[in-house]
């Protein structure tokens, strides 16, 4: 019995049939525009102010159009976005290293594994560098040289320093610049903001989003919000793990909500882990945190060559340790992209020769560096990172190598989107880390920010004027049935959950669904691994709605009941996950089978059969919608970093 | 470890609060300060108590969503965010008092949760560059020295977190509000609005009941991005120069 159905194939029909290069300009002068008197007229929703909803909610106030914000922290400031730490791509070629909008454009097909668009991707490139002009000129202080302009650095998986950073903390700096931006637009009455406001459906009427449900999740009041188009940029889906770098909060409910309304759901199993975490101390462990990848500019990465050697670091002489990536890898070295270099850590530590408490740890040495450049110049660029290290780990990595160990990071499957970023759904805007666009199968570092910003500053701002330019839209009344109806839908959820008064915490399902994805659906997969997680998550599904116990009532602030809200939905997702891992008869990217390796392990990728976006339709079986690949620039071989 | 936390206990704005005794055992020297509250509200949860609300979210010490009084000292005893103070910052036995902010600026929600919705608005009311999207120069057409560049960042580094306002005597936001006015004012790119945004964001930290700033230097002890105290000077500053020539 299949778990699936097949479905037609999809297309995007958005990018224009023209000279790759002219895509982007084409779309947006094709694009109809809307008078900048009646933009005050339309009401568009923004879901999340992270990056992308940030920069997407500014924008398009500053555009004319009334928007009405929404996030779940307490402040749009507080998005997930500003813990990214390393830096953002742009192809500015200040270096003069030969760098260009094609290369960019390059590194990123061939780093996604050829499972991204050719058309997304090149616009990436292209409006990468206006990014960085945006970004300065609203006073976000990027890391300088002496004379004054701009320093920049390289990240893995490519050869030229093209990644702007601002110290550790290049997230929180760009999403304080468009945080700023918003706010400025809140001032001026263009943006009506609801933080602490959790969007918990979509309200779709003739075919068209609507409109939102959402709960204040200080009152615990549903309300209704209804507009002409809406945007979720509500970032990626990671915490189904359960341990994960991902912010506590980062949830999966407004997407996947969405994609039960109508919105297909692209590549689900494509998920990233990044390579340099901190392993995990014990059973409490709540979250993971991330090191920079930056940090492997400089740090060497290294085993014992001896199974079980357990002397302290320093006292293993050089000709006994295993520098493993310079080896395998000689001309990216420690540079090597991130599912290579996470897929190598698991090797040596399945091989036994892993260091740290339960062998899950590699060291990542800066002792060469601090000697060729001296303490001082690695406290410039690392200080905060190593301070963060030291603080977690009570380890001093200036004296002894930092330890680390892979951990799930970035989803780069979402809800599919065309080139317009429209899902399936019209009306319906997807952008940043919710949709699954432009980083195929694994994301090169620094490529986040960057899309987060494109999509959200210049993308979308110009798509969704040809949406609301091209199409007539009569206006809902709050009592409409179709309003109604998913109101009632949302609020007798609710009450279903609150009347389990079962014997299990919400965190005890979380953690239990997280280590069977993690077990079965990590860095490596099998068919028959896949085939146990799917057998047990019904089970498991079935428990929660019997078992949970979600103290408190559903009228006031209630942290239990926003958990248990979200956990049913990655009890949900967790499936079409596994059954789209399955489907996946491949390995690419972060996605590695374990029936599908060359000899020497690396991963074999299937570009005759499986060279196309898994779209998948809710329905009482997944549907598979596929939309193929065609790459005429960037022509698929097997990736080399040797 | 074994330990007794008392936790602010306040079911609503308007109700009264009070300490609560709990013992919390099985703690590991490696778990967050927030990790210990999230054993200990398990074990609420399991003998079908309510859980302590708390505010929290990226864990890494950048979000500044959490924010703790730790037996007086706001996010505990070392200089850090609440998510990133360890447990081995305390000894087998130990009573520790968990308390939320307290200012008045910051309205308690319930339990340790506070509104800091306040410090959004003295940034809307100006801690901002005008520079509307697509309308930017090539990043490099402004140099900026490194020095102030390197100056802007020590400021812009502030997370929001409120710890200033809770460590303050006067519950003054001056901190908070003197790193933004540093960061942008540094900048060439903030020339233009300075004047204008240095009094409208005293204006609105004044209206929302923040305290004024008498120097007392509680705020930058306990500050876990270490912004400088002489911030707060250069806040004094643009204030007054700015108070002389108008909002420009």
């Amino acid at each position: 019995m299949s778990d699936y159905r097949t479905g037609d194939p999809i297309a995007d029909t958005k990018a224009p049939a023209v000279a790759l290069e002219n895509r982007w300009d084409e779309r947006k002068f094709a694009a109809k525009l809307v008078n900048p008197a009646n933009r005050r007229k339309h009401r568009v929703i923004v879901v999340g102010t992270g990056l992308a909803g940030g920069s997407a909610g500014a924008t398009l106030a500053e555009q004319g159009y009334h928007v009405v914000q929404f996030c779940f922290q307490d402040s749009p400031r507080r998005a997930h976005s500003v813990a990214a730490q390393g830096g953002i791509n742009a192809a500015k070629n200040y270096r003069n290293d030969g760098d260009s909008v094609y290369r960019l454009f390059y590194d990123t097909v061939k780093g996604g594994d050829f499972r991204s668009r050719e058309s997304n991707v090149y616009r990436l490139a292209q409006v990468s560098a206006q990014i960085i002009d945006q970004a300065v000129a609203q006073g976000v202080p990027f890391a300088r040289e002496y004379g004054g302009l701009l320093d920049t650095r390289s990240f893995g998986g490519v050869q030229v320093q093209r990644t702007f950073y601002a110290r550790g903390q290049t997230g929180q700096q760009l999403l304080i610049g468009a945080y700023q931006a918003l706010s400025r637009q809140i001032d001026a009455g263009n943006v009506e903001l609801h933080p602490r406001t959790e969007m918990l459906d979509l309200v779709v009427v003739d075919g068209r989003a609507r409109g939102i449900v959402a709960r204040d999740l200080v009152t615990g009041a549903i309300e209704t919000h209804l507009a002409d188009a809406v945007v979720l940029a509500t970032g990626g889906y990671g915490n189904v793990f359960y341990l994960s770098t991902n912010a506590k909060g980062s949830n999966a409910t407004a997407i996947w909500r969405a994609h039960k309304r109508g919105a297909y759901f692209a590549n689900p199993c494509f998920t990233q882990i990044h390579p340099t975490c901190i392993p995990r101390s014990g059973e409490h462990q709540s979250k993971l945190t991330l090191m920079s990848e930056s940090l492997r500019n400089d740090g060497r990465i290294w085993v014992p060559k001896r199974k079980g050697d357990t002397r302290p670091p320093a006292e293993i002489p050089e000709d006994e340790r295993d520098y493993y990536l310079e080896r395998l890898y000689p001309s990216f070295g420690n540079l090597v992209p991130r599912d290579i270099a996470s897929r190598a850590a698991k090797n040596v530590c399945d091989a036994g020769l892993g260091v740290g408490p339960g062998g899950l740890g590699v060291y990542l040495d800066f002792a060469d560096a601090i000697e060729r450049m001296g303490r001082p110049a690695i406290e410039a660029r690392y200080g905060n990172l190593f301070d963060m290290y030291q603080r977690i780990t009570a380890e001093d990595p200036y004296r002894t190598p930092m330890r680390i160990y892979p951990a799930i990071h970035y989803t780069m499957g979402g809800l599919w989107v065309d080139y317009d970023l429209q899902s399936t759904i019209p009306g319906l805007f997807v952008i940043g880390e919710a949709n699954f666009s432009d980083h195929g199968a694994n994301r090169l570092g620094a490529s986040a920010l960057m899309q987060g910003l494109a999509d959200g500053y210049f993308v979308l701002p110009a798509t969704l004027n040809d949406y609301l330019g091209g199409t007539r839209l009569d206006e809902v009344s709050p009592g409409h049935d179709e309003v109604t109806r998913v109101e009632t839908e949302v609020r007798d959820r609710i009450s279903r959950l609150l009347s389990v008064r079962g014997t299990r915490s919400v965190d005890s399902f979380h953690r239990e669904l997280g280590l069977l994805m993690w077990d079965h659906c990590g860095m490596s997969r099998s068919r028959e691994g896949l085939r146990k997680a799917l057998d047990r998550i019904p089970e498991l599904r079935a428990e929660f709605w019997r078992d949970v116990r979600i103290p408190g009532a559903a009228a006031e602030l209630n942290q239990e009941l926003e958990k248990a809200n979200r956990v049913a939905d990655f009890l949900e997702l967790a499936e079409l996950l596994l059954i789209d891992a399955l489907a996946r008869e491949e390995s690419c990217g972060g996605h590695f089978r374990e029936e599908h390796q060359t000899p020497d392990g690396e991963a074999q990728r299937d570009d005759e059969h499986f060279s196309y976006v898994a779209a998948w339709e809710y329905g009482e079986k997944p549907v598979l919608h596929r939309e193929d690949l065609t790459f005429e620039h960037v022509h698929p071989t097997q990736r080399s970093y040797t | 470890m074994k330990l007794t936390v008392r936790i602010w206990r306040q079911a609503g704005p308007a109700t009264e609060g009070r300490l609560v005794s709990y013992p919390v055992d099985d703690v590991s020297p490696d778990m967050s300060f927030l990790e210990m509250l999230d054993v200990l509200n398990q074990e609420l949860i399991a003998h079908g108590e309510e859980p302590v609300a708390f505010d929290h979210d990226c864990r890494e010490g950048i979000c500044g969503s959490c924010g703790v009084v730790i037996n007086g000292q706001v996010h505990g005893p070392e200089r850090t965010t609440s998510c990133q103070l360890h447990m081995r910052s305390f000894a087998d036995g130990d009573v520790v008092d968990v308390e939320p902010w307290r200012a008045k600026g910051f309205p308690v929600i319930k339990d340790l949760v506070v509104d800091r919705s306040a410090l959004d608005r003295i940034v809307q009311a100006g801690g901002y560059v005008s520079a509307p999207t697509g309308s930017a120069p090539d990043a490099h057409a402004t140099p900026v020295p490194k020095p102030d560049a390197d100056l802007a960042f020590d400021n812009a580094t502030c997370i929001g977190c409120g710890a200033c306002v809770a460590a303050c005597p006067n519950g003054s936001a001056t901190l908070f509000t003197a790193a933004k006015v540093t960061h942008l004012s540094l900048l060439p790119q903030g020339q233009p609005e300075r004047a204008r945004r240095v009094l409208d964001m005293v204006d609105t930290m004044d209206a929302e009941g923040f305290g004024g700033c008498t120097n007392t230097g509680e705020c930058v002890a306990a500050c876990p991005k270490g912004i400088p105290f002489a911030s707060i000077a250069s806040l004094n500053r643009e204030f007054r120069k700015a108070s002389r020539t108008g909002r420009g």
